[in-house]
């Protein structure tokens, strides 16, 4: 089996490769900051500059002729980006037809795997698919990886990671299928409008510019010229018309609700009295939160603080919510960045509002760019599966140890944030959350500043000034250690299972590219 | 001894449905997804609340879903009470 040559502890004592045969060499974790302290710099990768013939044509009729002509051959790299949500169709498409086609021993790297790709287990099985390079993973998927179904470990990577990895090189992209659900002949395309409309196509920007060629996938084949442009017609090769993109009514989601859960509230409340204490809710505040329950649910207190003390912040970003393009429309923000809408609702925003601004993948979280919206963002709120007393976070992995989640923008946020603010019941389904190691690291305890939990707010020792100023404003402030044994209390101490630790299934990347830590197989 | 067959609790998240019936030791079967991550404690849980019954054997079936200590102890010991002679509601 190809397997890793050597392993070393990481800064945080995790045990990573520093070698692995399909994949090459890797630098251990050694601090969020360790690559751009050192002046990194890199050669900018570039995919060829290619002519065409005036007044030709671009549309191929099928998918198999476009795939054909793209020049992909088994053992090459595809690649796909997940706006489409659970509704995506064309991931599956595109791998099924090349199976027909006698391609395999593809390496796939979309932007993330969602619930629409369970079938990539069996194209794993069959030999199709070889390598996995994606952000999460989730239900049969990550299973079969967890118990090493995938020879080659998969890489794990942050959004900003991700464009990194392609900006430098690192993940060479050779042909990139990009679902178009508004698509003119000459390869415009935009995502905020057509039958399958899913907002911002900030990821497939980053591959539209990077991969050798490029396919245009539409069920909205409009006449040119389409008034709003995403990715620009010079970056597309080919535009195929399907007949749809895919399950519509999974594309097309209604813009989330704030939680009802009382738990869920109380955390909220209690991570927006926090980020009051900072002091950072002020004029010009930036801000991110993500779509889950007690995330969302911050919003909705910081909104209601920003109405009542007619405060106007400046920007909110990341996974865009239809309660953001709210507080935009109320003129609580001057302008939104939105690399993924995470509601449909949002696509009208998009097309309407001059001020909700499409931003890429590497524009949004890139640690080794010019400069990324997430590092100067004021607060983030970030969801987690469990944390552990010296505040690491883990999204990627369940009690288990099958992976089950996404790393998505979480360590980009938490490191670019003044406050990153993780919030977490104590204990789900009487299971404590946190633990005195969690299972993986997504998310380094040195950049996440507090946990909050409906039993109390446990806030980092580098952070005095935020422990001072939590107390001063009454906020149930306690140490971890004691969070942790009061949950306990209640629900017992979990013995888990100790993963097979010979055998890496896949590696975590920290968003500079080093490892911060290993997935192992499941027994 | 208990002598016949009693149930306490709901299937509801954080609650666990607890069947007894008479056996002349423990024999114990924990169901629900976080089984595996408390099996130690489990059953040391079982053996207290059956000592505080006075009681040296029961087949006991937990179906857990996601219950505190507390309220595992309280659907255990309930469903031991309602399984004793006369005690059936």
């Amino acid at each position: 089996m190809g397997q890793e040559n050597r392993r070393v502890l990481n800064s945080l004592g995790r045990s990573v490769p520093t070698f692995i045969d399909g994949l090459g060499a890797f630098d251990p974790y050694r601090g969020p900051w360790s690559r751009l302290e050192g002046g990194h710099e890199r050669t900018h990768f570039a995919p060829p500059l290619k002519g065409r013939m005036p007044q030709g044509s671009k549309v191929t009729p099928s998918l198999r002729q476009a795939i054909e002509a793209s020049g992909l051959q088994s053992g090459m790299t595809v690649s796909f980006h997940h706006h489409l949500r659970n509704g995506d169709a064309l991931l599956m498409a595109v791998l099924n037809e090349c199976e027909a086609m006698g391609i395999a021993d593809l390496t796939v790297a979309p932007s993330s795997l969602t619930d629409a790709h369970e079938g990539v287990a069996d194209l794993v099985r069959r030999g199709v698919v070889r390598q996995i390079h994606t952000s999460g993973v989730r239900g049969a998927v990550g299973k079969a990886i967890s118990r090493g179904e995938v020879e080659v470990p998969v890489v794990i990577r942050s959004h900003g990671g991700r464009a990194r990895a392609i900006e430098e090189g690192s993940v060479v992209i050779d042909v990139a299928f990009l679902a178009a659900p508004a698509c003119d002949p000459q390869g415009n395309m935009t995502g905020a409008l057509g039958p399958s409309g899913c907002g911002s196509l900030g990821y497939a920007q980053t591959d539209a510019r990077h991969a050798r060629h490029v396919v245009a996938v539409t069920d909205h084949l409009v006449p040119q010229p389409l008034r709003q442009v995403s990715i620009p017609q010079y970056l597309v090769d080919q535009v195929v018309v399907v007949e749809s993109l895919g399950d519509a009514s999974k594309i097309a989601t209604g813009a989330a609700r704030i939680t009802r859960s009382p738990v869920d509230l109380k955390i909220a409340q209690d991570a927006y009295r926090l980020i009051a204490a900072s002091e950072l809710l002020a004029p010009a505040v930036s801000f991110q939160v993500g779509a889950g329950g007690a995330s969302l649910a911050v919003a909705a207190f910081v909104r209601d603080h920003m109405r009542q003390k007619g405060i106007k912040g400046s920007w909110g970003c990341g996974g865009i919510t239809g309660y953001m393009v709210q507080m935009l429309e109320e003129g609580l923000f001057e302008a939104l960045y939105d690399v993924q809408s995470f509601d449909a609702a949002v696509c009208q925003s998009l097309a309407r509002n001059g001020n909700h601004i499409e931003i890429d993948q590497s524009w949004y979280a890139n640690p080794l760019n010019r400069g990324c919206v997430v590092h100067n963002l004021d607060v983030v709120v970030l969801a987690a599966l469990e944390v552990d007393v010296d505040f690491n976070v883990n999204v990627m992995t369940g009690h288990d140890g099958v992976l089950r989640g996404a790393s998505g923008g979480h360590c980009d946020t938490a490191a670019g944030a003044k406050l990153a603010i993780v919030v977490a019941p104590s204990f789900r389904g009487g299971v404590p959350s946190i633990l005195d190691r969690v299972q993986t690291v997504v998310t380094p305890g040195e950049t996440v500043d507090a946990i909050v939990t409906e039993r109390g707010i446990a806030i980092n020792p580098r952070r005095k000034d935020l422990a001072e100023a939590a107390r001063a404003a009454r906020l149930p402030v306690k140490e971890i250690a004691d969070l942790k044994k009061e949950v306990e209390a209640l629900t017992g101490v979990p013995e888990r299972a100790e993963p097979d630790s010979d055998r890496v299934v896949a590696v975590v990347e920290y968003r500079d590219g080093t490892l911060i830590d290993s997935v192992f197989q499941v027994r | 001894m208990i002598v016949q067959v009693a149930q306490a609790g709901t299937l509801e998240s954080s609650d666990c449905l607890v069947t007894v019936s008479p056996a002349p030791g423990l024999e114990l079967e924990w169901r629900g997804p976080s089984a595996s991550l408390f099996a130690g404690r489990n059953r040391s849980l079982v053996e207290t609340v059956l000592a505080e019954k006075g009681l040296e054997g029961a087949k006991i079936i937990v179906q857990d879903q996601g219950a505190l200590e507390v309220t595992l102890r309280a659907r255990i010991g309930t469903a031991l009470d309602r399984a004793r002679k006369g005690a059936n509601r």
